[in-house]
């Protein structure tokens, strides 16, 4: 009895001299767990670097991407006026690759973003819904499964035609179907427990449900999976850019510039194979990113 | 286990028609018409409706769709815009080029990612764990085309040990040394992505086995490491299996790229000479029977699975 009074006097004591513990928010944590992190915030810190130098490319670049120099072609790394030599046309790398990057970033970007809106809210809608209409878009959505992704990217690609619009829609076609069935399938195992029960009984619509216990419950799962899926989309829009798909000439792009830097592969191979260093290095720290971002969202795959 | 197989079997075959209305909709998805490819420019209204007759374009699309389909399933694959000759015809010997590629490269990525993975596993979290998964976080994310241009560069341009493209003049001797010289540097660069995610896929899988009560007691019982390992093995051996599958199959849509970089003669770079010319039903065709095969891949993995997982067969 008495050790008890004694406890709580001490743990009143406690409370008066620290201040009250804050209470995190759950997107609180899941940023302190990620700053306390070295890997994802190293990756990031590159990744904000890349992409600021993107949008500020005309202020960052040191010469006209678009300027060719019939006399200073494919000079090697290192040369003067030029840091990572030029290009096939004599156009400065450095200056190329940092502008290279605001359409790479963005056919990286964009689709997820697209594929994600989209993918999300039919699978959860079919997921809530359940029954026949999950089972006529899930079927639906099997048969995307049925082609490999590249296969499927650059089939959509070659049947639309070339160009960035084409481009985007097809990559963020490709990514729809599996970001769909995550969320179906997460939604699915949400919808039978006993909060989203209680929920009905108490006479909530089912937008509402949706929007108010659905969502919350899922959002962090998709969120880490498309993350997850951004430095595929990187790769594969580059992929496409490489085949000409994408992005037309002269314009900067990453994988515009292997296809037409291939030609010169024995001439100056270090040139030639210098802007997938750039498309490594940012897919690679999206990867890591987005791996660092599930350890601190503790989602389970 | 007959049930298990039908029941397989009629999941697949509305994913096959799901297909064949994808593939056949990549005509009709390109703006204006699947012939304008090859229509002269001042085509009289008359020679274009000629032409769209002989093609079948003049019909309704579901009369075009189910003409379509009966042709592919008898084998037709129709007739290529710009050669003039049947699909199946270019597409025979491209399949098989791309075969004997795609071949070396999942010999490569499993004999790679399995022993990379279980080495891993096997040293969890030290040093040579550390070196692996960081090879695997590369392989996935790397561009496997780039990949190969960056083997060109180094062992056919600088080095000089190995040819840049293309695949050796056939000749009488049947299958050889120079055929595989040809082969080494584009079946690396395609099986990159395959042997990272069964390496990643390999370690995850037989970590968790080794963490399981039964692996405890067989320690408990006495058993030797080797016998043991057997049995990790034979527990991890499924699931493993289907990823396995799945990134043989995908390895069809990854040659697409690798084979433009190296010039191999196979679906791959004739699916990019069909996008360059705007050859519709080439293109078509590639893909309805690379789709087929990854279909096809992806149901053989389901029926062999319960074979060897036991577990999935109770179910």
């Amino acid at each position: 009895m008495s050790s008890s009074t004694a406890n709580s006097t001490q743990a009143q004591i406690e409370i008066v001299r620290r201040p009250a513990r804050i209470q995190l928010t759950y997107w609180q944590g899941v940023g302190r767990r990620l700053r306390r992190d070295p890997i994802p915030m190293v990756c990031g810190g590159i990744l904000v670097l890349i992409i600021a130098a993107a949008i500020f490319a005309p202020w960052i670049a040191p010469m006209d991407p678009y300027k060719t120099s019939l006399l200073q072609r494919l000079q090697p790394i290192g040369s003067p006026g030029h840091l990572l030599g030029t290009d096939e046309l004599g156009r400065d790398m450095l200056s190329r690759l940092i502008y290279g990057g605001r359409v790479s970033l963005l056919m990286g970007l964009l689709p997820i973003t697209i594929a994600t809106l989209v993918g999300s809210s039919v699978g959860i809608v079919a997921g809530f819904l359940g029954g026949k209409t999950n089972m006529v878009i899930m079927r639906i959505i099997d048969v995307f499964f049925a082609f490999p992704s590249v296969l499927l990217a650059v089939g959509l690609a070659g049947a639309l035609g070339a160009g960035p619009v084409n481009c985007l829609i097809c990559l963020a076609l490709v990514f729809t179907p599996p970001i769909t069935r995550v969320a179906e399938s997460a939604t699915t195992q949400i919808r039978n427990q006993d909060f989203v029960e209680a929920a009905r009984a108490t006479g909530a619509s089912a937008p509402s449900i949706i929007v108010g216990h659905v969502m919350t419950n899922v959002s962090s799962l998709i969120l880490t999976y498309a993350s997850s899926l951004i430095s595929v989309a990187i790769v594969l829009s580059s992929g496409l850019s490489f085949l000409g798909l994408g992005i037309a000439p002269p314009t900067a792009d990453w994988g515009l510039m292997l296809n037409t830097l291939r030609q010169s592969i024995f001439i100056a191979p270090v040139n030639a194979v210098l802007p997938g260093v750039m498309i490594l290095i940012t897919s690679v720290c999206f990867n890591l990113l987005s791996d660092g971002l599930r350890t601190a969202m503790d989602v389970k795959p | 286990m007959l049930w298990y197989t039908l029941r397989r079997v009629a999941y697949v075959l509305p994913i096959l028609f799901g297909v064949s209305i994808v593939c056949f909709s990549f005509v009709h998805l390109a703006p204006g018409d699947p012939t304008s490819a090859v229509m002269p420019e001042f085509a009289s209204p008359e020679l274009i409706a000629q032409i769209k007759r002989v093609y079948g374009f003049d019909q309704p699309l579901p009369v075009q769709y189910f003409r379509w389909l009966g042709a592919v399933l008898s084998g037709d694959l129709g007739v290529s815009i710009i050669s003039a000759r049947p699909v199946w015809g270019e597409l025979r010997p491209a399949i098989l080029n791309t075969a004997q590629l795609a071949i070396a490269a999942v010999a490569i990525s499993l004999l790679s990612g399995i022993s990379l993975g279980v080495l891993a596993a096997y040293t969890r979290r030290r040093a040579t764990d550390r070196a692996i998964t960081t090879t695997a976080i590369l392989g996935v994310s790397v561009p496997h085309y780039w990949v190969g241009m960056v083997l060109v560069a180094i062992f056919a341009v600088t080095l000089g040990l190995l040819p840049a493209m293309g695949m050796a003049p056939p000749d009488k001797s049947g299958f050889g040394l120079n055929d595989l010289r040809f082969m080494i540097l584009p079946a690396l660069a395609l099986s990159m992505i395959p042997t990272a995610i069964i390496a990643r896929s390999v370690r995850a899988t037989v970590m968790d086995v080794r963490k399981q009560e039964f692996v405890q007691t067989l320690y408990a019982n006495g058993l030797g490491r080797r016998r043991i390992f057997l049995h990790v093995v034979k527990n991890a051996a499924p699931s493993v299996l289907a990823i396995m599958g799945l990134q043989i199959a995908q390895l069809l849509g990854g040659s697409i790229l690798v084979e433009t970089v190296f010039a191999w003669p196979g679906t791959g770079y004739l699916l990019n000479n069909a996008i360059a010319t705007r050859d519709l039903p080439l293109l078509q065709g590639t893909i309805l029977v690379l789709a087929f095969f990854f279909v096809m891949m992806n149901f053989l993995v389901d029926l062999v699975q319960p074979f060897l997982d036991t577990r999935i067969k109770r179910q």
